[in-house]
C-alpha cells in the first residue's frame, strides 16, 4: 500500500477531490492554478531558504569556520532571522532613478525564475506543465533574466551599477549558446524537447552514462554555462564585489534586495534541476543492467528524492566553484565562450548527431 | 546620456568614476579617479589625504622614546618593523651598543612580523581577485603569530615593543615552544597556498602578463620592497645595508625577473620562506643577557642629522631625525614605501582592465595609513 503512494496520485486525489465539489470546468482550472501557484512559490521560498544555509554551512567548510550555528538548531533559523531582517528595511529608491523601472527590476528577475520551474518534473507524472517545447520554453524563459539585470543596472543611474549590467548583459547572451548547444545534444538523442519524454528516454540508463564522451563534454559545457548564465563565481562579474562593490544591485536595499538574492537562488535550483533531468535522469532510479535485486531497492526510494539528490549534488558543485575559484576577467570571460565553449560545442553536437544516427550509445 | 539627460561620459568620451575612499578593494580610503573606455583604463590618479594624521608633525613635539609608537600607526601591518627603524636612527644618535639579546629578538620579531603581513597579503590578494576562502586560511595561521607577538608585547596589531636601546620587555617563556610550533604549521600550509590559489589557472590568468613594469621604471618611480625585486632590482636593504644583526642570518634575497602581477605574487610567496628560514636560524640560539641598554631617563640627541632606512614587508622606510639638541626631534621624515610603490600605479595600470586594476592593488600590497601617513 505505501508503495503505491506517489506525488501523481496525491495530485490525482486532490483534482478528484475538487472536481467532485466545484465540478470540472473553468473555475477549477482556475483554482487549481492559483493553488499550483501558492504551492510553487512556498515551496521554493522555503527551498531558497535552504539553499542559503546551505551555502552558507559549504562555505563555512571550506573556509575552515563553522558558519551560523546561534540562531535556532545548528543555525538552522539564521536564514529566517536574515528575512526578517530584510523585510523590515527600508526599500530606498534613489532620487535620481527612473523610480517605476528601478522598482519593476526585481520583479522581473523573481517572475522569470519563478516561470522557469514549471516545465521540471518533480517526480513521476507530477509536473505543473509537461509541455511538448519544456527545453525550448525554459532556455527561452530563463533568458529573460538579463532584462532585469539591464533594467536594474540602467535604472539606478549609478555608474557602478552601469558597468556590472552591461558585463551581465554581454556574459549571458554569450553564455546562451553554449547552454543551448549541449541541451540540444541531449533533444538529439532523446529525439523530443518534453521534459516527461526525455526522462522516459533515460529509463534503462542515465545519458550520462550511456552517452559515450560527447555527452560527458556536453555536460561539463552545460555546468559552467550555466554557472555563467546565473551569475555565480567564479563568472559573477556582474556583481564583482572588488571591481564594482555590488554590480547592477549596488543601490537596492531591503527586500528588492532580498529579491534578487531569491531570484539568484531558485536560477541556481533551476539549472541545476534542468542539469539533473537531462543528464542524470530527473527522477528516474539508478539501475544496473540486469541486476534485478539492486534495481528493485533503488525502486524503494521515490522519484522525488531522487530528483532532489541529483539536484543537490550539481548545486553543491556549483557551490564548491564559488568558494574555491577566483573571477575570471571579462575579456577573459568572453574569450572562454566564443574561443573555446562555443567551437566545442558546436563539434560536440555533431559528433552527438552521428552517434544517435548510427545508435553507437547504449 | 543618463536618464537626468546628463552626459555621463566627459568632453572626451571617456567614463570616469571614482573607486574609493569608501570601496571594497582599496582597503582603507584610497581614492583612485578613473577615466575608462569602455572597461579599458585610459589613466588613473591616486588622491591621498584621506588619513592624514600628521604623524611627521606630531613627532616634533614628543619625546625620543614616545614618537616611535606614532610609527605602529602608519604601515600598521609591520608595527613593529617601523618602531625599529625609528628605534636604531634614535640609537644611533645616541651612540648606544644594544645588547646581543636585544637585537636578535629585535629581529625575530620583525621576521615575525613580516610573515604575518605577507599572510594577511596573500589572503586579501585572493580576495581582491574573487576567491573568498584564502582569506580566511591566511588568517589561520596569521591567528597563531599574532598569539605569539601578544604574548610577548601584549598587543596584537599596533605593537609598540621597540624602544630604543633594545626591547620593552622580555620574552615570553613560552615563545620558542610557541613560535616552533606554529613556523612548522606555516611551512606546511605554504604548500596548502600554492594549490589553493597559485596553481589555478584563472588566478595565473588573471595575474601573469598583468601590471607590468620594466626594471628601469620600477627604479625611476622609486619602487622598493617585493614590488622592485618582482622587476629585478635588487634592493632588499637587508643585504645592501644589513642591520640590527641581519649580516649575522643567511637568507637569499628573491629577485623575480617577470615585473608583473604573478612575478610580485611569488617574491612575496617565497619571502615568507624565507622569513621561516631565518627565525629557524635564531630561535634556538636566542642569547642571554640584558634586553636594554642603559640609557638616560630624558633622551637628548646631539645637534645633527640621523638617517636609517630598514626593509619593512612593503619595501623600504627609511627614517629621517633632525635634531636641535632638545628632548624632541625638531624634525621627522618617513620615507615610506608604500607612497613610492603607489606613484608607478597609473603607469602600471594603462591600458588594463578593471579587474586588472584590482589585481595590480592587490599584488602592490597598499596599505593607505602609510601612504598619508
Amino acid at each position: 500500500m505505501f508503495l503505491q503512494f506517489s506525488l501523481s496520485s496525491l495530485a490525482r486525489t486532490f483534482h478528484e477531490y475538487l472536481a467532485s465539489n466545484i465540478g470540472e470546468g473553468f473555475l477549477l482550472q482556475v483554482l487549481e492554478m492559483v493553488i499550483m501557484g501558492l504551492v510553487l512559490i512556498v515551496f521554493l521560498v522555503l527551498l531558497c531558504f535552504f539553499l542559503g544555509y546551505m551555502e552558507r554551512k559549504v562555505a563555512a567548510f571550506m573556509q575552515v569556520r563553522l558558519g551560523p550555528n546561534r540562531v535556532g538548531p545548528k543555525g538552522s533559523m539564521q536564514i529566517v532571522a536574515d528575512t526578517i531582517k530584510l523585510l523590515l528595511k527600508e526599500g530606498l529608491t534613489p532620487n535620481s532613478s527612473d523610480k517605476f523601472l528601478f522598482n519593476l527590476a526585481p520583479m522581473i528577475m523573481v517572475i522569470t525564475s519563478f516561470l522557469v520551474v514549471a516545465p521540471l518534473a518533480f517526480s513521476s507524472n507530477f509536473q505543473i506543465w509537461d509541455t511538448s517545447i519544456g527545453i525550448l520554453y525554459v532556455s527561452s524563459v530563463s533568458s529573460m533574466a538579463v532584462i532585469g539585470i539591464l533594467m536594474a543596472g540602467w535604472s539606478s543611474n549609478n555608474k557602478y551599477s552601469l558597468l556590472g549590467a552591461m558585463r551581465s548583459g554581454a556574459q549571458i547572451v554569450s553564455y546562451e549558446l553554449s547552454i543551448g548547444l549541449s541541451l540540444i545534444s541531449i533533444v538529439i538523442l532523446s529525439g523530443s524537447l518534453q521534459m516527461s519524454e526525455i526522462i522516459q528516454s533515460q529509463q534503462n540508463g542515465w545519458w550520462l552514462l550511456k552517452g559515450h564522451f560527447p555527452v560527458w563534454i556536453s555536460f561539463v559545457i552545460f555546468i559552467i554555462a550555466s554557472t555563467a548564465e546565473i551569475n555565480r563565481a567564479p563568472f559573477d562579474l556582474a556583481e564583482a564585489e572588488q571591481e564594482l562593490t555590488a554590480g547592477f544591485h549596488t543601490e537596492y536595499s531591503g527586500m528588492k534586495f532580498a529579491m534578487f538574492l531569491l531570484s539568484e537562488y531558485i536560477n541556481l535550483f533551476v539549472v541545476s534541476a534542468i542539469a539533473a533531468t537531462v543528464f542524470l535522469g530527473g527522477w528516474m532510479p539508478f539501475h544496473i543492467g540486469n541486476f534485478a535485486a539492486f534495481n528493485q531497492v533503488m525502486d524503494y526510494i521515490p522519484g522525488f528524492f531522487w530528483f532532489m539528490g541529483k539536484t543537490m549534488f550539481i548545486i553543491f558543485i556549483i557551490m564548491w566553484f564559488r568558494w574555491t575559484f577566483p573571477r575570471l576577467r571579462v575579456d577573459q570571460l568572453l574569450n572562454l565562450e566564443w574561443k573555446y565553449l562555443l567551437p566545442i560545442s558546436m563539434v560536440n553536437t555533431i559528433l552527438v548527431t552521428i552517434m544517435a544516427i548510427y545508435g553507437l550509445h547504449f | 546620456m543618463n536618464l537626468l539627460g546628463e552626459d555621463i561620459v566627459n568632453e572626451n568620451g571617456e567614463f570616469v568614476i571614482n573607486m574609493g575612499p569608501q570601496h571594497p578593494s582599496t582597503h582603507g580610503v584610497l581614492h583612485l579617479k578613473i577615466w575608462l573606455q569602455g572597461e579599458t583604463i585610459l589613466r588613473v590618479q591616486p588622491h591621498l589625504g584621506y588619513i592624514h594624521r600628521s604623524i611627521e608633525k606630531m613627532s616634533e613635539s614628543l619625546s625620543y622614546r614616545n614618537f616611535i609608537f606614532a610609527t605602529s600607526r602608519m604601515d600598521y601591518l609591520s608595527a613593529h618593523i617601523n618602531n625599529l627603524a625609528c628605534a636604531l636612527c634614535v640609537e644611533q644618535g645616541l651612540e648606544v651598543e644594544v645588547p646581543e639579546r636585544a637585537k636578535v629578538i629585535r629581529l625575530l620579531m620583525a621576521e615575525l612580523t613580516r610573515l604575518s603581513s605577507h599572510q594577511l597579503w596573500w589572503g586579501s590578494t585572493g580576495l581582491d581577485l574573487g576567491a573568498v576562502t584564502p582569506f580566511f586560511h591566511a588568517f589561520r595561521e596569521r591567528e597563531g603569530i599574532l598569539e605569539v607577538i601578544e604574548e610577548t608585547c601584549g598587543a596584537r596589531l599596533t605593537q609598540n615593543y621597540m624602544v630604543p636601546g633594545g626591547v620593552m620587555m622580555d620574552l615570553h617563556p613560552d615563545f620558542q615552544r610557541k613560535t616552533k610550533a606554529i613556523l612548522k604549521q606555516v611551512k606546511e600550509k605554504i604548500s596548502e597556498y600554492h594549490e589553493l590559489l597559485s596553481g589555478n589557472i584563472i588566478f595565473q590568468q588573471r595575474t601573469q602578463g598583468v601590471g607590468y613594469i620594466s626594471p628601469e621604471d620600477a627604479v625611476s618611480f622609486g619602487m622598493t620592497g617585493p614590488c622592485a625585486r618582482a622587476s629585478g632590482v635588487s634592493c632588499d636593504v637587508r643585504k645592501w645595508y644589513p642591520y640590527s644583526g641581519y649580516e649575522g642570518v643567511q637568507f637569499d634575497e628573491i629577485l623575480e625577473t617577470g615585473g608583473d602581477c604573478y612575478a610580485r605574487y611569488q617574491v612575496r610567496m617565497k619571502e615568507m620562506m624565507q622569513s621561516v628560514s631565518i627565525i629557524e636560524q635564531l630561535i634556538d640560539s636566542i642569547p642571554e643577557g640584558e634586553i636594554q641598554a642603559k640609557t638616560k631617563n630624558v633622551l637628548k640627541l646631539p645637534k645633527g642629522e640621523f638617517y636609517q632606512k630598514v626593509e619593512t614587508a612593503r619595501g623600504e622606510l627609511g627614517v629621517y631625525i633632525v635634531s636641535d639638541g632638545a628632548a624632541s626631534p625638531y624634525r621627522v621624515k618617513y620615507r615610506s614605501p608604500n607612497f613610492s610603490n603607489l606613484s608607478a600605479m597609473s603607469h602600471m595600470a594603462k591600458g588594463a582592465k578593471i579587474g586588472d586594476l584590482v589585481a595590480i592593488m592587490a599584488t602592490m600590497d597598499l596599505i593607505i595609513p602609510d601612504i598619508d601617513r
